[in-house]
């Protein structure tokens, strides 16, 4: 846990994950870093913690989880919206995401 | 701890009837016999009227298993189900079996009344069940998740491979599953099989759920996974994976396989071919009901969203990974491994606590789904080829 909001699965990860929500605006401290949050992180959700590019590997638990398909900020939510599977493409109620 | 005595030898940690429909037609009946019944009468089921050896081979798992006592057959009579193949393998496990066939026992009401009478009898022989020392070395218990999000991959999954690691160090049998829920992680599992054949077998079995997946357009992955911050198929794999804790991978089974050696299994729920009845399991009910098939007395199952279901034959302990769904609805959890991303306990400390309330379930303790009458229960098409005498190397 590296602060009440956020843990660390793997050193070698690119993301934190959300253990406590923290909303849209709400400032926090990620290994001696200041952020402001764009957008509200509920519990599980994954954060950046690094400035990723895309084509990227989203590192989590020390492994591969997929692929960024935009360029991610420090601090930014990471979700469908700019990951996406390296095996097959995820749904919401809604829509399939990262597909091609 | 004691275990119910079966016939054939194998021991129960509940003394259950089964009250089984063979076709939707004969589900009303069935139903209504349950319904008039002693608490310890389930209702379980087949819909289809086509026969199929798949449904046929788990059928007969979950009659033959150790927490079922006997059974009554409900068949309409002119479905494909094989009924007496059926009946010719509870009575041969020593198992008490009645048949009604509803089109020659003159319809709805008569077959209810000659249901219940049969049933109150069987309930009455099976009191005499003898009870008999039973070590934990002889539970065989699975694991499943449904309704992940991102924090069952960190609080429950660890803690329930915790549980198994102890569970498998007794020389119990643990099951794990849904090589679809397992995509991106063939490699370090193959690492961890007995022989390099099983470790090839492991990569072959995921390989095949993701051509499968691939074809029928979905992964394993529901939008509720998406909602609790879980992205991708690999991601939502990894921590599935969790669940398997560290101890070496000693098999791969198929559904309705079930082991002999103490040991942790994988086992394969994806069919075999081309796609032909659809998604491998419509929903995780269908999976509880596969490894009971295999002989679990107990199932732990993680979620982080917050599933409230339990199952027939075997009870089901909920182990919840998400400190806010434990909080909305703990009438339905039994284990809070919420805690652990809170930062108010271990992963260790939550796997010994999952490990005690197996021992106590087994011993007879309700748990939250079975105190609330869940009894969930889907069986449907499938189609398998048997297992290749690699992914069982230390069967005798």
């Amino acid at each position: 846990m590296i602060n009440r909001y956020f843990v660390l699965l793997n050193k070698e990860d690119n993301t934190f994950v959300c253990c406590k929500q923290l909303l849209a605006g709400a400032s926090t401290t990620l290994e001696e870093v200041d952020v402001t949050m764009t957008a509200d992180i509920t519990v599980g959700h994954k954060i950046a913690r690094q400035a990723i590019a895309e084509g990227e590997k989203i590192i989590k638990y020390g492994v591969s989880i997929g692929s960024a398909t935009k360029d991610i900020d420090f601090g930014e939510h990471i979700h469908m919206h700019n990951m996406k599977s390296d095996y097959i493409a995820s749904h919401t109620r809604q829509s399939r995401s990262g597909e091609e | 701890m004691k275990g119910y005595l079966r016939a054939d030898g194998r021991k129960g940690i509940r003394n259950i009837i089964l009250v089984t429909y063979l076709v939707e037609c004969a589900h009303h009946v069935a139903r209504a016999i349950v319904a008039n019944s002693a608490d310890n009468v389930q209702l379980i089921g087949f819909p289809g009227c086509y026969p199929n050896e798949y449904s046929l081979k788990i059928m007969e798992g979950l009659c033959t298993h150790p927490n079922v006592a006997g059974v009554l057959i409900v068949s309409l009579g002119c479905e494909g189900f094989n009924r007496e193949q059926l009946a010719n393998s509870i009575k041969a496990s020593g198992r008490e079996v009645d048949t009604l066939v509803i089109q020659k026992s003159g319809g709805t009401r008569k077959t209810i009344a000659a249901g219940v009478s049969s049933v109150n009898e069987l309930v009455i022989n099976v009191q005499k069940t003898e009870l008999v020392p039973m070590d934990i070395s002889e539970l065989v218990v699975g694991t499943i998740c449904g309704g992940s999000d991102g924090t069952s991959g960190i609080g429950a999954n660890p803690a329930v491979g915790h549980c198994f690691d102890q569970l498998v160090e007794k020389d119990a049998i643990c099951i794990f599953e849904e090589t679809g829920e397992l995509i991106g992680c063939e490699q370090i599992m193959a690492e961890r099989a007995i022989t390099p054949d099983l470790g090839e077998e492991i990569m072959k079995s995921v390989e095949k759920a993701e051509q499968y997946y691939t074809k029928m357009g979905y992964g394993s992955f529901a939008p509720g996974n998406a909602e609790g911050g879980l992205t991708t198929q690999e991601e939502k794999s990894m921590g599935a994976y969790a669940k398997s804790g560290s101890s070496k991978i000693h098999g791969l089974i198929k559904p309705g396989d079930i082991p002999s050696q103490g040991g942790l299994y994988l086992m394969d729920v994806v069919p075999d071919g081309e796609p032909m009845y659809g998604f491998p399991n419509i929903v995780d009910s269908a999976e509880i009901v596969e490894m009971i098939a295999s002989g679990c007395h107990l199932t732990l199952f993680t979620t982080g969203r917050g599933s409230v279901v339990g199952s027939a034959i075997s009870p089901v302990i909920k182990v919840c990974a998400n400190p806010e769904t434990y909080e909305n609805m703990s009438d339905d959890m039994d284990i809070n491994a919420g805690k652990i991303i809170s930062g108010e306990a271990t992963v260790a400390q939550v796997g010994d606590e999952i490990y005690q309330l197996v021992s106590q379930v087994a011993k007879g303790k309700q748990t939250k789904s079975e105190a609330l009458g869940h009894q969930e229960f889907v069986l449907t098409y499938k189609s398998f080829q048997p297992i290749g005498p690699s992914c069982l190397p230390t069967a005798r």
